[in-house]
């Protein structure tokens, strides 16, 4: 599979990552090469192999379900670019 | 150089407890020596105020003849991907620049509880995404070292963990805390001559250090030696209820459990580690290592790691996965950097903050990360990597049936030149090659100094171990560096 153009500025898009034309252009040599590389794997037998899901066997815990923290608002706005008040602060997204 | 600033970590403690200096002394000579070796780049932020109030507070302590912690008294370098309260963590990214954590990451918050104190926050590649400490929005970090032929070439001190390799082997303090996503422990310490431990995945908590790959991400210390990386990994492991994936086991005495004497152990040799055109260095001093082991009583075998070859491409599919995820919180509206071009939108506003904060390669894994998730794609990249991921921790499950360790090279060469491997992202990371394959299987890996090369620069060897076997792991290093005789220190030209 090797991408074009195109895909390189729809990936950008889903990435949400603005780039230039020539960044787009540069990018598409990068990504060819590395997933040319990255082509490999599809040589190998994974036959019945199931997909890994944990690196070390851990059973994901259970926790009671009650508040534990909480009541720090203005720690969670402390590094806001534009904090509003009590809010985060977002350009208008609704005309 | 003031005699304090050469102890390191264990003797720097022991010290302190006895009363032969004061935690304050040791804390103010390494603060001065620090603030002199700006020309490395190895700090983004330096907190003297930091080190020496957590000296008087141990000093304090032994005055009152309190008990003092496993690392009371001992300044450490805190790379800066572990968020510290009050002390600005920014990931070497420009899009955290001025990012001030109000919260304490679990790691760092066990350090200060044993009696550490932080000498700075160390620069990195940026959101750990490098192995020469190339890619941090706050510039290179310089190694101490170089060549022997009088070049005054800039060396890369490895990555991600760059600056903490490099502020070591300067000198700059006896320990620092370094993560291991895919080699950021044990590169960067191959390639300045210092000790460093991934331990098993799971071991130290991950809450309150910056995300890269979730899956693979597992802090660790680097230090000058064996006894030093043991005594802080028991401050940095325990279990923490914060990270879903924390291990819930108790933390193993590891200092005390020291012993270097390998009879009954066996060690694996790879042979797919043997790589064609192998650095004839590289392969002496892997020679070395197992005439080394032998001499402490291990039996050496033969085994085989037969998807080795596949374990780069894996990772390059896997952590670009989880990074493209895990990065996705830089949004500019929370934290940190907030692009706003002149009318736009919110979907304006992120792609312009996304661009403007992440450095080139951030960009360029966040990117591949995108296109593997993507629809139609998912499995043929993603999947399938996963499965290859699980065949490689299966080879390792089989070589334990013949083996208790793994010896092998921890880099494939020394330490190159600064801007030597940007030509090419590949290059850069086929670096990894011998660090990648322990990561992608969760186990404990060490690498300890193995000798010079012909340019009269440090080589590193690793040792891989079983899972939670970080004992057997520290003491396999600690035999070869009771035999290896490496003394070696870079010059002071800074």
């Amino acid at each position: 599979m090797s991408v074009d153009k195109d895909t390189v500025n729809k990936i950008a898009r889903l990435s949400r990552i603005a780039i230039s034309d020539a960044e787009a252009d540069k990018m598409v040599g990068e990504l060819n090469g590395i997933l040319a590389w990255v082509e490999q794997l599809g040589e190998v037998d994974v036959t019945g192999v199931e997909p890994m899901t944990a690196v070390i066997a851990n059973k994901l815990r259970l926790r009671d379900d009650a508040v534990t923290d909480g009541d720090v608002r203005d720690k969670v706005l402390a590094n806001a670019p534009a904090r509003e008040g009590s809010f985060f602060g977002v350009p208008k997204v609704i005309e | 150089m003031s005699e304090l600033t050469k102890l390191g970590v264990a003797a720097i403690r022991d010290g302190v407890a006895k009363g032969d200096f004061k935690a304050v002394e040791v804390a103010e000579a390494l603060n001065a020596r620090v603030s002199a070796a700006k020309a490395l780049n190895a700090f983004i932020v330096e907190t003297p105020e930091k080190a020496i109030e957590a000296a008087q507070a141990v000093d304090v302590d032994r005055a009152a003849g309190k008990p003092l912690g496993k690392m009371a008294g001992v300044p450490i370098g805190m790379k800066d991907l572990f968020c510290t309260e009050g002390v600005q963590t920014t990931a070497a990214s420009h899009i955290l620049e001025g990012f001030v954590p109000t919260y304490e990451s679990t790691v760092s918050a066990n350090l200060w509880k044993a009696g550490a104190g932080m000498l700075g926050k160390l620069n990195l590649d940026q959101f750990a995404m490098g192995s020469s400490n190339e890619t941090s929005y706050f510039g290179n970090v310089i190694s101490p070292w170089r060549r022997n032929d009088g070049s005054t070439a800039a060396l890369a001190p490895g990555g991600s963990s760059g600056g903490s390799s490099s502020a070591i082997a300067a000198r700059l303090c006896p320990a620092a805390t370094g993560t291991d996503t895919g080699g950021s422990i044990r590169q960067p310490a191959a390639f300045v001559g210092i000790s460093g431990i991934k331990p098993t995945y799971g071991r130290c908590s991950r809450w309150g250090v910056v995300a890269f790959a979730s899956s693979l991400d597992q802090a660790g210390p680097m230090a000058r030696d064996v006894r030093d990386c043991a005594i802080m990994l028991e401050a940095m492991a325990g279990f923490d209820p914060k990270d879903s994936t924390s291990l819930d086991l108790p933390v193993p005495t590891w200092e005390a459990g020291l012993n270097s004497d390998l009879k009954g152990k066996r060690i694996g040799i790879p042979k797919e580690y043997r790589l064609d055109g192998i650095d004839e260095d590289i392969a002496k001093m892997w020679d070395n290592g197992i005439a080394w082991l032998k001499d402490a009583g291990a039996e050496i075998v033969d085994i085989s790691l037969p998807h080795t070859k596949y374990a780069l491409p894996a990772y390059y599919i896997i952590a670009p996965a989880e990074a493209s995820s895990n990065l996705a919180r830089y949004d500019g509206v929370r934290f940190g950097l907030r692009d706003l071009p002149e009318g736009a939108g919110l979907q304006d506003m992120y792609a312009a903050t996304r661009a403007a904060g992440f450095g080139e390669e951030v960009r360029r894994r966040i990117m591949i990360g995108t296109y593997v998730l993507s629809a139609g794609f998912y499995d043929a990249y993603y999947t399938q990597a996963q499965k290859v991921r699980a065949l490689i921790a299966r080879d390792f499950d089989n070589a334990w049936a013949s083996c208790d360790l793994i010896l092998a090279p921890t880099a494939p060469s020394a330490a190159f030149g600064l801007g030597e491997k940007n030509a090419d992202p590949l290059s850069m990371y086929l670096n990894d090659v011998f660090a990648v394959p322990a990561s992608l299987a969760g186990l404990p890996a060490m690498s300890v100094p193995g000798g010079l090369d012909k340019q009269g620069l440090p080589l590193g060897l690793q040792i891989i171990g079983k899972a939670l076997d970080e004992q057997a792991v520290l003491n396999a290093g600690l035999a070869i560096e009771q035999r290896s005789g490496f003394t070696a220190e870079a010059g002071e030209w800074w």
